[in-house]
C-alpha cells in the first residue's frame, strides 16, 4: 500500500470541513454481531417456519449464549438434529412450534436428547 | 496471583460444540494427514487410547466401541480458540496466549477473596458464549496454577476454577501429583527422579533446595522454586520475536517426481513469505528439505536438506520460490519416495531494518508493492486467487478424510439448521 506519496500531495488547499465530524463508516458486522464471542451463523433448511418469514436458504444470526425467552426462535438440538422452531417452555416438557399448518408441535421431554443450541438475533434474506 | 485457562480436551470440544449429541461419548480427533490421534474425550482416555497413538492400531477398539473419529479441522479450531482469548482478553488486564488452548491470565490487582469467584464465573461464561469448557486454575506461580488448572479437570465440584495458594492446600494436592506431570518436568528429569525414589511433586517439593540446586540444572531449581510459590518464570504479555518462519507437511502419498515435490515446495515457500511479510520479517536464509517415510524400513531412506544465504534479506515470494526451487533440484535423488517435505525461513530481521546492497539486481520498492497487491487481494477475495503458476493450494497436501465443516470461516460450510 503506497499511501505515503499520495498524502504528500494533498499539502496545499483549504483543509476539508468534514474533518473534525469524521464518522465511522455503518458496520452491519457491529450492528448485527453483538457478542462476536457467541455468534455463529447457520443456514434454514426447510419450510416449517414459513409463517414466520422464515425460508429455505435463510441465513440466521445466532447467539449461543441468549437465554431462550418464552416463545423465541431458537435453534434446537433434538435427537441428533437442529431445527428451528418457537420455543415454549412448559416447565416439565417443552414444546417446539412450527409456523407452518403442515407441521405439528414437537413435544420434548425428559426422554429426548434436547437443547436449545441458540437464540435467533436476525434473519437475513436474499431478495 | 496469576491464572492459567486451559481448554479441556480442546480439538475434540470444538467439534463437540456443533455435535451436541458427542456429549459424554468417546471422540479422537486425528493429526494432519489422518495418521496419529492428537485429542481425545475423556471418555476415549478412559478406554485406554493413548496420545499420539497411530490410527491404525485402534482401528478395532475404534469399531468396537462407537468411537467418534475426526480429522484435524485448524481453521474451526483456530477461530474457535480466538473466541475464548477474546474472552480473556475482555476479562483480565493483561494475557499472555501459551498456544492455542491455553493463556495465562494477570490477576495481580485482583483482591484474594474475589479470584476464586472470578476463575468460576469466567469458566462459565466461556462454557455459555463459545461452548468450550475450560479449566482455570489460580495460583501465585505459573507451575502452579498449571497443577490448579489440572486439579479442576479432575473435580467438577471446582466448576472449573480452582484458586490454590495456600501451603496446607499446596502439599496436599501436591502429595497427589505424579512429579513427571509437573510443568518443566522433562522425561529425563523424571527418570532420574524415580530412580531417587521421588515419585509425587510433594517428594521433589521436599528435596532441600541445595540439594535440588547441586544437582538439577536451573530450570530444575527454578520449577523448585515455583512450586514453593516464588515466581520465576515471568509474565510475557509481548510475544517474542519469531527466530524462524517454516511451513512442512507429511504427504498422504508418497512423492517420487520432481514436478510433485516442486508444487509442494512452491506452496510452502509461498506461504513462508506470506508469513514474514504478515510480521514485517525478511529472511537471510531458506532452507528447503525433504525426507522419505521412517517407517517404510523396506523403501531405500533419503534426507537432504539445503540451505542458502540472501545478499540481502528479503520477504519477496518470487525471489524466494526462486531460490527455493533451485534448492530443491540439487538435493532431490530420483528412486525416492518421499513423505515429508518444507521450507524454514531463518536469520529473519526487521523488514525496516534490511541492508540495502549496490549489487542487488530487483527493483525492492517496486517488488514490495507488488507483494502488498498480492497479499491485498488474497485477504479479500480469498487466498490462492493469486499466486505463482508453480503454486499450489496448502490443502492439496494433506488428507483429511474425516473433516467436520469448517462452521466459523467459510459461508459455504456455515452450519445448517433444519426447519
Amino acid at each position: 500500500m503506497s499511501k505515503e506519496p499520495e498524502l504528500a500531495q494533498i499539502h496545499a488547499g483549504f483543509p476539508s470541513p468534514a474533518e473534525d465530524f469524521m464518522d465511522v463508516a455503518l458496520d452491519l458486522n457491529k450492528e448485527l454481531v453483538r457478542n462476536p464471542s457467541s455468534t455463529f451463523f447457520a443456514r434454514v433448511k426447510g419450510d416449517s417456519m414459513i409463517e414466520d418469514g422464515v425460508c429455505d436458504g435463510d441465513m440466521l444470526i445466532i447467539d449461543k449464549s441468549a437465554e431462550p425467552a418464552d416463545g423465541c426462535l431458537a435453534v434446537c438440538f433434538v435427537d441428533g438434529e437442529f431445527t428451528l422452531k418457537r420455543y415454549r417452555n412448559m416447565g416439565s416438557y417443552a414444546l417446539l412450534i412450527p409456523a407452518n399448518k403442515e407441521y405439528k408441535p414437537i413435544r420434548v421431554d425428559a426422554d429426548n436428547q434436547f437443547a436449545v443450541w441458540g437464540v435467533v438475533k436476525y434473519l437475513i434474506k436474499k431478495v | 496471583m496469576l491464572g492459567l485457562c486451559d481448554c479441556n480436551n480442546f480439538f475434540v470440544s470444538c467439534e463437540r460444540v456443533f455435535r451436541p449429541d458427542l456429549e459424554g461419548r468417546p471422540v479422537v480427533v486425528l493429526s494432519n494427514n489422518d495418521g496419529c490421534i492428537i485429542a481425545r474425550s475423556n471418555e476415549a482416555k478412559a478406554l485406554g487410547i493413548k496420545m499420539g497413538t497411530p490410527l491404525f492400531q485402534v482401528r478395532d477398539l475404534i469399531r468396537r466401541e462407537n468411537i467418534s473419529v475426526f480429522s484435524s479441522n485448524y481453521q474451526l479450531y483456530g477461530d474457535m480458540s480466538q473466541r475464548v482469548m477474546n474472552i480473556l482478553r475482555q476479562s483480565a488486564p493483561g494475557i499472555e496466549v501459551y498456544s492455542i488452548d491455553e493463556a495465562f491470565l494477570n490477576l495481580d490487582q485482583m483482591p484474594l477473596e474475589k479470584l476464586q469467584p472470578f476463575a468460576r464465573a469466567l469458566s462459565a461464561r466461556i462454557r455459555r458464549e463459545v461452548g468450550i469448557p475450560v479449566s482455570i486454575g489460580v495460583s501465585p506461580t505459573k507451575t502452579l496454577a498449571k497443577i490448579a488448572s489440572k486439579l479442576c479437570k479432575s473435580y467438577p465440584a471446582l466448576k472449573g476454577g480452582c484458586l490454590m495458594y495456600r501451603k496446607q492446600d499446596v502439599e496436599k494436592v501436591l502429595s497427589k501429583f505424579p512429579v513427571g506431570d509437573v510443568w518443566g518436568i522433562g522425561r529425563r528429569i523424571c527418570a532420574r527422579l524415580n530412580a531417587m525414589g521421588i515419585t509425587t511433586a510433594l517428594d521433589f517439593y521436599n528435596l532441600p533446595a541445595m540439594a535440588v540446586d547441586s544437582q538439577f540444572t536451573v530450570t530444575g531449581l527454578r520449577t523448585w522454586k515455583e512450586l514453593h510459590g516464588e515466581p520465576c518464570i515471568g509474565f510475557e504479555d509481548v510475544q517474542q520475536d519469531r527466530q524462524t518462519v517454516s511451513i512442512s507437511r507429511s504427504f498422504a502419498k508418497e512423492m517420487t517426481t520432481l514436478e510433485e515435490l516442486d508444487a509442494a515446495i512452491s506452496t510452502f515457500t509461498g506461504k513462508v513469505a506470506e508469513k514474514l511479510r504478515k510480521d514485517g520479517l525478511c529472511a537471510e536464509q531458506l532452507g528447503v528439505f525433504i525426507l522419505t517415510n521412517r517407517f517404510r524400513e523396506d523403501l531405500p531412506q533419503n534426507y537432504q536438506i539445503k540451505t542458502t544465504l540472501f545478499e540481502v534479506a528479503t520477504d519477496d515470494t518470487l525471489e524466494l520460490s526462486e531460490r527455493a526451487a533451485t534448492s530443491l533440484r540439487q538435493i532431490f535423488r530420483p528412486g525416492f519416495a518421499y513423505k515429508r517435505a518444507g521450507v524454514i525461513a531463518t536469520r529473519l530481521v526487521p523488514k525496516k531494518g534490511v541492508q540495502a546492497s549496490f549489487l542487488d539486481t530487483i527493483d525492492r520498492d517496486r517488488r514490495s508493492l507488488l507483494m502488498d497487491i498480492i497479499d491485498n487481494i488474497n485477504k479479500v477475495s480469498g487466498n490462492y486467487t493469486v499466486r505463482l503458476a508453480s503454486q499450489g493450494a496448502m490443502d492439496q497436501f494433506s488428507t483429511r478424510a474425516m473433516v467436520s465443516r469448517r462452521f466459523t470461516t467459510s459461508w459455504d460450510e456455515i452450519m445448517e439448521v433444519k426447519c
